[in-house]
């Protein structure tokens, strides 16, 4: 079962690979969301400081989005799908895998990138870790929420529309939790409590998500 | 039942070892439904199938570890060779294979010298013998489930997938499939779906 674990993961790494645009797009549209707020807002710091946690946030919550849809669309065009759901390994493990390549392909290159674009908000430097951390367990949580939401809207027309308006009421309690470990380490308080709290939602969505969504699969490929 | 239309009913029929099932019919008669039922992607509106007595929806993944299913779409990546493509589609039905193997298979159905070409840039045919590829590699499965499996393949290919699918017949494993060509395998059980 492990292989075919590490069969999957180590598939949809080389077809990012290999498809590389995909996963520029992503990281592209994140670093100009960001990049806009400064031009947008003005140079005042202060004011840069106070915006910077949710700014990031939410524009990795819309690059993750766009993504999401990708997740299992290329599968379930080509006929992959269906041997993943006829597959020896329990469909949910199968999932898990899918969601973990997908993070890393497009979750792990924002948490990389987010504390170089927190310097345009002259974010405290000693606290880029705890806004590096906060989307390093947020970022996963997304990808294992949207994955249901994905395996739901799969095959429908005009899925993507309808995928944002069934998952981002979803992100917002990890937005409003990743955000607020970043502000809360700003203002002084420390993120501590936020980011346990982060990854005991990330437990919590990886122990379930994948199952759910795999149930999700066999119903929309019905 | 798909959509509001009944496909067919009271469909009745058992599979030994050794056994081929030929289902017929014409197009849009439920062929590829009534193969989708049996290998549980698709929930039957009423009654059920059974693998050795138990009913596959219980059985799931121990059921699936004995099938092999290939359907209309050959589950083959564009951005993957030949090669890649056999190599996962054997591993995710848990059936490891070594590089060899999967050469020689690929080999046996004509595809000698396409095995590190991406699959993008091989035609229809040779992308179907791809996907059928996998069935050199699982003589071990007691079940093949096959749609249109003939589908743009050239006289010489169905020649060789016939050969493979009577030598598995012979084997004593039991194979299900749909085509519109005459299989020259003989004792086949037919069954033909008509236009409801």
């Amino acid at each position: 079962m492990l292989a075919a674990l590490r069969c999957v993961i180590h598939r949809d790494l080389l077809l990012a690979v290999r498809r590389s645009s995909d996963v520029l797009t992503v990281l592209l549209f994140f670093v100009i969301v960001v990049s806009l707020f400064p031009l947008g807002v003005g140079p005042d710091p202060a004011l840069l400081r106070t915006i910077a946690p949710g700014v990031i946030w939410v524009a990795a919550l819309l690059a993750s989005m766009l993504a999401l849809q990708r997740m299992f669309a290329s599968d379930h065009a080509d006929g992959t799908l269906e041997q993943m759901l006829l597959g020896a390994t329990p469909l949910g493990m199968t999932v898990a895998a899918k969601v973990f390549a997908h993070w890393v392909v497009s979750g792990l290159p924002l948490v990389l990138i987010s504390p170089v674009l927190a310097l345009q908000f002259d974010f405290p430097q000693e606290l880029l870790g705890v806004l590096a951390l906060s989307l390093a367990l947020g970022t996963p949580v997304l990808s294992l929420i949207g994955a249901i939401g994905a395996a739901l809207t799969l095959g429908l027309r005009g899925g993507g529309a309808l995928l944002s308006l069934l998952v981002l009421p979803l992100y917002v309690p990890v937005l409003i939790i990743g955000a607020g470990a970043a502000e809360a380490a700003v203002s002084g308080l420390g993120g501590h409590a936020q980011l346990l709290l982060l990854g005991a939602l990330l437990a919590f969505a990886a122990a379930f998500a994948p199952w759910a969504a795999a149930v999700a699969l066999r119903i929309s490929t019905e | 039942m798909r959509g509001e239309r009944k496909l067919f009913g009271a469909l009745s029929f058992k599979l030994r070892g050794g056994e081929l099932l030929r289902i017929g019919g014409a197009n849009g008669s439920g062929k590829t439904s009534l193969l989708r039922i049996a290998c549980g992607l698709l929930e039957p509106t009423g009654g059920e199938v059974r693998w050795a007595g138990e009913n596959i929806r219980r059985l799931q993944e121990e059921f699936w570890r004995q099938l092999v299913y290939i359907g209309h779409a050959n589950a083959i990546k564009d951005d993957l060779t030949a090669a890649e493509n056999l190599h996962v589609a054997c591993t995710l039905a848990g059936n490891r294979m070594q590089p060899a193997q999967i050469g020689e298979a690929l080999r046996r159905l004509g595809l000698a010298g396409c095995e590190n070409m991406p699959a993008r840039v091989l035609s229809q045919g040779q992308r179907r013998r791809t996907a059928l590829a996998r069935l050199a590699l699982s003589e071990a499965m007691p079940l093949w489930i096959l749609d249109e499996p003939f589908a743009a393949l050239d006289l010489e290919a169905v020649e060789h997938v016939q050969n493979l699918i009577a030598a598995h017949v012979s084997r004593g494993a039991a194979v299900i499939l749909t085509t519109h060509l005459e299989t020259k395998i003989a004792a086949a059980l037919r069954i033909d779906l008509e236009r409801a």
